[in-house]
């Protein structure tokens, strides 16, 4: 044989294995599911439910800031509370609460991109400080105002003539599709190029900038898209409770739950916080009863964890098993060695 | 006459915040590390000075000779077995981990005591105060607060430039390899500035007890007084943050004073101001 000149066989690469087809199958199966749910179950499973989207839409938002980012937010109670008080004025003048969701999510973006300039300028600490301190400064204005209810609350007007099963159903559907939307957005965000300087960012932010990542535009695409959840997640929260009370919808509880869903499950990566927000809800279910024990447990093993494990129960099981379901990063196909031609 | 006596409470208020953050400014002078519940700890104390107070009848100003020395050794310890442990994962552990114990110690004390709120008795010194003149009056307890935030300020200044550990904490501060290359034991002196930071801790926990009433969720609000305090006086800057208090006090009183629900907001917008203007703070920072 004379052709023995064979290229070498160049590495393959590719984003996706066969896993992240299961994942995207599954995906849909899992969704088409739990669309069907208000048909199946009781309005208390779906009230439930509600709340875990809401933590599971808040904690991925938290993790695509503190996980790709580096941005460790204290603040982000200020989005929800914009959210929320986006949706109570618009159905004080006649839009449906439900149409006011994406109307919340961008209102929480619009004022996020002024303070983006004010904060992101800030490092570490100083961010996490003054993204808090934003927060409480949004819930001292709200509080300002006693047409949004001043310290006392407001009631969500526009839902009184609505059945209240369908009510419930409604409301869950739009929980639904917001978690649904955030984790596409934050699936698709991470494999855009966006995703590659982030990452680049994330490993070395003098490097990156030196080949040219514009690091602080990447950040805010970040903050905005993170507000913009929040936002989404606080208009979710006034309809699911039908009234808001500034000092609890500008708590900074809401940041410890997304710390702590975020620390159990791992940080920085999309599946981290899926299996944190179930742990997170098995154990408040398990110590209901217990008053704020619930928060003393979960607080301590998030603690303890982010000190040994600091990439949570995912990051153990996906290096067990070398399992993503959520496939950001690239995959190296070394090449089969070809079969050594012996010349005649 | 009216904004001549805000300005004066201002100061004193100023004196408690300045308090307050002293051991947070240590704290990132040295091992650059935000407590973020700092201002749960201090609520601890005041806890603690409470239980101390009542169950040995003593003074109130003698339960800070009892607390302050205990909150020295569970600094030491908490820097040496949970801060340690997280600058070593890396820095921004530190604040996630510093921010699930603030969580964990609100609850653990809410489950224990209550969300009742308490106040420390002082006695006849909560009353007690020196009249200038028609308006102007100055308590003792607003008094011996500031001034006890002034010895503080001074005794960590002699401390870190007039003693051979300060010296050390110092070292430990500016390069961190260079000082254990040296000999200086830097996990030991990190811990060392721990236990200091935490002493004053204690102490503004127990002048936050006397000024007024606390309850289990009282501790974050302390923490960004505190850090706002460091921030505009510049941070690791210890005389910086004496006069970071003053002006976050005095922004609070003179706000208060155009409208009651407006002071802390105002003093809010004056860190921020600071934060866009200078994010290092108003006055430069030395080594520590």
């Amino acid at each position: 044989m004379t052709d023995t000149a064979v290229p070498a066989a160049l590495p393959r690469v590719t984003r996706s294995r066969r896993s992240a087809t299961w994942t995207a199958g599954l995906g849909v199966i899992v969704v088409l599911l739990l669309i069907s749910l208000p048909y199946l179950v009781h309005t208390n499973i779906t009230g439930l439910l509600v709340n875990i989207f809401i933590l599971l839409a808040l904690a991925t938002m938290w993790n695509l800031l503190a996980g790709y980012a580096g941005l460790i937010s204290v603040g982000q109670q200020a989005y929800i509370g914009v959210g929320a008080y986006v949706v109570l004025v618009l159905a004080g003048n006649g839009v449906s609460p439900f149409l006011a969701i994406p109307l919340a999510a961008l209102g929480a973006l619009l004022v996020a991109l002024p303070t983006s300039f004010l904060v992101l300028r800030l490092r570490n600490e100083y961010f996490a400080i003054a993204t808090w301190v934003v927060a409480e400064a949004f819930r001292l204005v709200v509080l300002r105002f006693p047409s949004l209810g001043g310290g006392t609350g407001a009631s969500l007007p526009g839902m009184a003539g609505m059945d209240p099963v369908f009510r419930q159903a409604l409301t869950y559907w739009a929980a639904l599709a917001v978690v649904v939307a955030t984790l596409l957005a934050a699936y698709l965000l991470l494999r855009s190029r966006l995703g590659l300087d982030l990452t680049a960012i994330r490993d070395n932010e003098i490097g990156a900038r030196s080949v040219g990542v514009r690091i602080t535009q990447a950040k805010r695409i970040v903050y905005l898209v993170a507000a913009a959840g929040a936002g989404a997640a606080g208009s979710l929260l006034i309809i699911s409770q039908l009234n808001v009370q500034a000092t609890s919808i500008f708590s900074v509880q809401w940041s410890a739950y997304m710390i702590f869903v975020a620390l159990i499950g791992g940080v920085g990566s999309i599946e981290g916080p899926i299996i944190g927000t179930v742990i997170f809800f098995l154990l408040q279910q398990w110590l209901s009863d217990r008053g704020a024990w619930y928060l003393i447990i979960v607080g301590s093993i998030a603690v303890v964890m982010a000190m040994w494990l600091p990439r949570g129960v995912w990051g153990v099981v996906s290096d067990r098993f070398d399992l993503r379901l959520f496939p950001v990063g690239y995959w190296l196909h070394a090449p089969r060695p070809n079969p050594v031609e012996t010349p005649s | 006459m009216i904004w001549a006596n805000a300005i004066v409470q201002g100061i004193l208020l100023g004196g408690l915040y300045a308090l307050f953050a002293c051991g947070l400014s240590l704290m990132f002078g040295v091992m650059r590390v935000v407590n973020l519940a700092h201002g749960d700890f201090a609520v601890l104390a005041a806890y603690l000075a409470l239980a101390i107070i009542t169950g040995l009848q003593v003074p109130v100003l003698w339960s800070a000779l009892v607390v302050a020395p205990l909150f020295a050794m569970v600094g030491y310890l908490v820097q040496r077995f949970i801060i340690q442990r997280s600058l070593d994962v890396s820095p921004l552990t530190t604040m996630l981990v510093t921010f699930g114990l603030s969580i964990v110690i609100q609850n653990a004390l809410l489950t224990a005591l209550s969300a009742n709120s308490q106040s420390l008795p002082s006695g006849s010194l909560a009353s007690a105060s020196l009249q200038v003149n028609g308006q102007m009056s100055i308590g003792y307890v607003s008094a011996i607060v500031f001034a006890t935030a002034v010895v503080v300020v001074i005794g960590l200044q002699l401390f870190l430039y007039r003693t051979g550990m300060g010296r050390q904490v110092r070292a430990a501060a500016d390069d961190q390899e260079a000082a254990s290359v040296v000999g200086v034991n830097v996990r030991h002196v990190y811990g060392v500035a721990a236990a200091l930071a935490f002493a004053t801790v204690a102490l503004a926990g127990v002048a936050f007890g006397m000024y007024s009433s606390f309850d289990p969720a009282a501790g974050p609000p302390r923490l960004i007084f505190a850090f706002e305090a460091v921030v505009i006086g510049g941070m690791g800057s210890l005389w910086g943050t004496l006069a970071g208090g003053i002006i976050l006090g005095l922004a609070q009183v003179l706000g208060a004073q155009v409208d009651a629900s407006f002071g802390v907001l105002a003093g809010h917008l004056v860190f921020l101001v600071v934060l866009a203007l200078r994010p290092s703070g108003l006055i430069p920072a030395r080594v520590t």
